[in-house]
């Protein structure tokens, strides 16, 4: 460090970066990318963020396996991902070096924390020499700092202990890349003061690091430039940044206003869905009633009994957890009651990859209860699309009278984007009557309610809640009579009930599917879920190197668009990427006797666009 | 209740559907004590709601005129939850055998009654599977001969009351199929308990365990081995009242009153705040073949969940306005493109 006054380095401008800050999962690398996200939004960039943590709260310090990873992608342009490898690392410890060196493109930059290269670290994250003096960042532009020390250095002013002082360094970090990238200093010191309210040193000390940051930058005659990426040309309004689950808790609540009816979620926590959880249960100003059960099923069978009496009911949960509410579910298609389950995918079987996202739940969402229990399913295509697919869930579970899987996963839970905020008065009105009259007449001509009595459109059966006057009835999971609802084992009834609950669900009135893309190609890529943002930039991507592409994706797997088969039957060739074994693919061979090719992945990271441009161009190579 | 005629008959609250326990079946007479008591409740058919999980004593809902739900196998305690949260203003009660509640339901029961959720739960304790035909049940005593247990069972029973009492149930009963009026003042006081409230029913299936309350239950073995429990009486029984229960030794025990005196017995007090005593006297009986009691075990004030639950909205509500879905959207930072 120089004691010069700040040079007049020149200003580059950049159309992205994708920065990726890691650490020790104790160093705060989550919030540092987080408070890099919120003011680059405030920018106006556009954005995509991809946060990568261990399942351990805090694994054993400085090892591989406890490294907390960040990844950032802001631009001038609109993106969908967040891009596949990161052009900046900052690697706080020899092990978030070691963890994510192979990421980072060649030519990147790495900004290191030489502080933490001692003989112990380097130990813990398995390095026989120190990759700062051996040649090993060769090819890359490295820029060591010792952040550690600065920081202890600049808080020790405020009186901060020299143990406490280090746990500033992730906002060294913060400061310096604030500098590198010019964004303004401003709205930190803001959240520093807001996220830290009522603890003065911590607030003394975050500021100082973060300024030492952003001032070594300046003086430190280590960097050639700084760098400006301009606003990205995004439709105009009112933006902020969101993730999938906050998105789809916003959604929950926003359904809840648009039904008119009270929410009520059961839920027990599991990675990576809690957070559904968290956001509601502080939403209770809302009339959002929370319910944190014993267990899993307990969590499902709550919302079927809010449902019965009126609730517009939610349960939340990752995979364990709907393989254990099976049963439940399978009442709830029987007792045809409007119920929403929430699904936030993760790697499987068993506890498989809490924290890291699969889509190979959705066999379980098509059949995974026992015997003919149609369940739709609806899944969202980004993280806030997530807050449309909530709505869309309880339309139809409220209009149909039925259990709906919502399929998140652990990729749009965590990731964040940009979000043009909705007007209210524009979200659709979702509210259905409950039932208060009779709907038939027994033999004496008298008055009664047929519980099973279905709407000829929608084949919904009425929804009449306790405490309606001479509505009195009884449900249950045994089979029932068409129409009068009574017990029946009757052969004929039965095989009526299960087609009726088949026809119902295959009827919902999902929209059409349109193609994006090349309309005139030949070629077309289909996809589901998360993997939208992958495949858009993918076909962006081939579109500029010449190729003719179309673009499928759905967000309704369950009925599937009317159109679909008609659809992809137009193309002469088709690849599904999804990050399953080729669950999509089964369904679509099997309902429409396409050749649909799959393309597969289950490492526990979302597809990069590289990587399915690669997979289109060898498709496209092999006809 | 008001001194003019109650607003139903036992009648309005039966349904048109046949009811089909086995004859001879314990659950008739709780069905009928349940249709009679109705009345004298003063309460309305729409407001109030049956659930119950899977087993015969589950079929309950079914013959009772009011809304109701026949749920899956354990889960109706947890369905029962999720009801009185949404609709704290209906009168639940949920109604299941030994198996469904206190084996494959065992969970929520114990979670249901800790949280002093308002539900009236009534387990109808058989000892046996009825519905599967009759194998061992978490109340079968060991040694219980059945089809998947020829050479008898290895499992020791649960105690209901015991379970109950140790899950920090606020109101805990027992009462038998054989005894109406008991029934009737059992559930009456369940349903005025705010919170939790879990009856007992010794209740006999007369085809797979047939007579096994009978050395409790049956009009000559009263004298000897039935207990009925008193609020601020002290424990007696005999036909003449001639034995008692004291507390010695950390136990409860039957004793002779002449041996001990009156003022000896344990006088009994529903609304003590240490469950100790009433765990005691839940382990008075080693089975249904010695002096068992009967009645209120235990009757607290505690504060109820779903109310509870709501108190926080209101809380929420007057803290920070009634919700405003546009300022939500907007709660995490905002800019303008």
């Amino acid at each position: 460090m120089t004691d010069t006054a700040p040079r007049e380095l020149p200003l580059q401008e950049l159309d992205e970066v994708i920065i990726r800050f890691a650490g020790d999962s104790g160093d705060g690398m989550q919030l540092t990318g987080d408070q890099f996200t919120s003011i680059s939004a405030a920018l106006g960039n556009d954005l995509a963020t991809l946060p990568e943590f261990p399942a351990e709260i805090r694994a054993p310090q400085g090892t591989l396996a406890g490294v907390s990873a960040f990844q950032v992608r802001i631009s001038d342009f609109a993106i969908t991902t967040p891009g596949d490898a990161p052009t900046v690392l900052v690697a706080m410890n020899p092990a978030a070096l070691k963890a994510q060196l192979h990421n980072v493109v060649q030519g990147g930059a790495i900004i290191i924390n030489t502080d933490a290269f001692n003989e112990r670290n380097l130990e813990k994250a398995g390095y026989e020499s120190n990759p700062l003096e051996d040649g090993s960042l060769e090819g890359y532009r490295t820029y060591p700092v010792p952040m550690s020390q600065i920081t202890r250095d600049a808080v020790a002013e405020h009186g901060v202990k020299p143990r406490d002082a280090e746990r500033s360094k992730n906002f060294f970090a913060l400061g310096l890349i604030s500098w590198m990238y010019t964004r303004p200093v401003e709205p930190t010191m803001e959240f520093i003061n807001t996220k830290f309210s009522g603890k003065e040193l911590v607030i003394k000390a975050n500021e100082a690091a973060f300024h030492a940051g952003y001032n070594f930058g300046e003086t430190a005659e280590l960097f050639e430039s700084h760098y400006e990426i301009k606003p990205a040309a995004l439709p105009s309004g009112e933006y902020t940044n969101v993730n999938g689950n906050t998105a789809l808790a916003w959604g929950c609540v926003a359904a809840g206003q648009l039904a008119r009816l009270p929410v009520f979620l059961g839920s027990y926590p599991i990675t990576p869905a809690s957070d559904i959880l968290h956001d509601l249960s502080a939403l209770k100003n809302f009339g959002v009633r929370t319910f944190q059960a014993e267990d899993e099923i307990a969590a499902a069978a709550s919302a079927v009994g809010a449902a019965f009496g009126g609730a517009l009911s939610f349960t939340t949960t990752s995979g364990p957890g709907v393989a254990l509410k099976g049963e439940t579910l399978g009442l709830a298609v029987s007792l045809e009651l409007p119920l929403i389950v929430i699904d936030i995918q993760r790697g499987g079987p068993s506890t498989g990859l809490p924290t890291k996202p699969e889509q190979a739940d959705l066999m379980m969402a098509m059949y995974g209860r026992h015997s003919e229990s149609p369940m739709p399913i609806v899944a969202p295509k980004s993280p806030a699309d997530c807050f449309n697919a909530a709505i869309e869930a309880c339309r139809i579970a409220l209009r149909y009278r039925t259990p709906v899987m919502l399929l998140s996963d652990g990729y749009l839970a965590t990731s964040s984007e940009p979000w043009l905020l909705p007007e209210i008065d524009s979200l659709p009105d979702i509210g259905v009557e409950f039932h208060t009259g009779f709907n038939g007449t027994n033999e004496d001509g008298e008055g009664i309610f047929l519980p099973y009595l279905r709407d000829p459109e929608t084949l919904a059966r009425p929804w009449a809640i306790p405490g309606t006057p001479d509505l009195m009835h009884r449900i249950g999971g045994i089979e029932k009579e068409d129409g009068s609802g009574n017990i029946s084992y009757d052969p004929e009834n039965h095989q009526k009930m299960v087609d009726l609950r088949a026809a119902k669900i295959a009827a919902i009135d999902v929209p059409d599917i349109e193609i994006a893309g090349d309309q005139d190609a030949t070629f077309c890529m289909l996809g589901w879920g998360s993997t939208w943002g992958a495949i858009d930039a993918a076909v962006d991507r081939l579109q500029q190197a010449g190729k003719k592409v179309a673009h499928v994706h759905l967000t309704h797997l369950n009925p599937l668009p009317k159109n679909l088969g008609e659809v992809l039957a137009t193309f002469d060739k088709v690849i599904c990427p999804e990050m399953n074994d080729g669950q999509l693919v089964n369904l679509v061979r099997a309902k429409y006797l396409l050749d649909v090719k799959p393309v597969n992945k289950m490492n526990g990271v979302p597809f990069t666009t590289a990587e399915i441009e690669s997979a289109a161009l060898q498709a496209m190579d092999a006809s | 209740m008001t001194d003019t005629s109650p607003r139903t008959e036992p009648a309005d609250w039966a349904t048109d559907q046949e009811v089909r326990w086995c004859p001879g079946c314990g659950d008739y007479s709780i069905l009928t004590a349940m249709r009679m008591l109705m009345p004298e409740l003063d309460v309305d058919r729409e407001n109030t709601v049956f659930i119950s999980g899977i087993g015969c004593a589950a079929r309950f809902p079914y013959y009772m005129n009011t809304y109701g739900m026949h749920g899956i196998h354990g889960r109706a305690p947890a369905i029962a939850t999720g009801l009185a949260m949404a609709r704290p203003d209906l009168d639940i009660w949920v109604i299941g055998g030994d198996g469904d509640m206190m084996s494959i339901g065992g969970n929520h029961l114990i979670h249901a009654l800790r949280r002093n959720v308002n539900i009236k739960i009534l387990l109808f304790n058989n000892m046996i599977y009825g519905l599967t035909k009759g194998q061992f049940s978490p109340t079968s005593e060991v040694g219980k001969v059945t089809k998947s247990s020829p050479m008898g069972s290895l499992d020791s029973p649960f105690n209901p009351i015991s379970v109950a009492l140790g899950a920090e149930a606020s109101f805990v009963a027992r009462t038998h199929d054989m005894d109406r009026q008991h029934m009737m003042d059992m559930f009456r006081r369940a349903h005025e308990h705010k919170g939790a409230a879990i009856v007992e029913v010794f209740q006999n299936c007369n085809v797979f365990n047939d007579g096994a309350w009978e050395g409790i239950t049956k009009k000559q073995n009263r004298d000897a081995n039935l207990i009925t429990l008193e609020h601020g009486q002290p424990i007696r029984f005999g036909a003449d009242g001639e034995f008692g229960v004291v507390v010695d030794g950390g136990a409860a025990k039957v004793v002779s009153v002449a041996d001990v005196g009156v003022d000896a017995l344990l006088v009994h007090d529903e609304h003590k705040p240490d469950p100790s005593t009433a765990f005691m006297l839940s382990r008075l009986a080693r089975g249904p073949f010695e002096p068992t009691p009967i009645g209120v075990f235990r009757a607290t004030e505690r504060i109820e969940y779903a109310s509870s639950s709501t108190s926080q909205l209101a809380m929420a509500h007057d803290n920070q306005g009634s919700g405003d879905l546009a300022a939500l959207l907007r709660s995490r930072g905002t800019w303008q493109v």
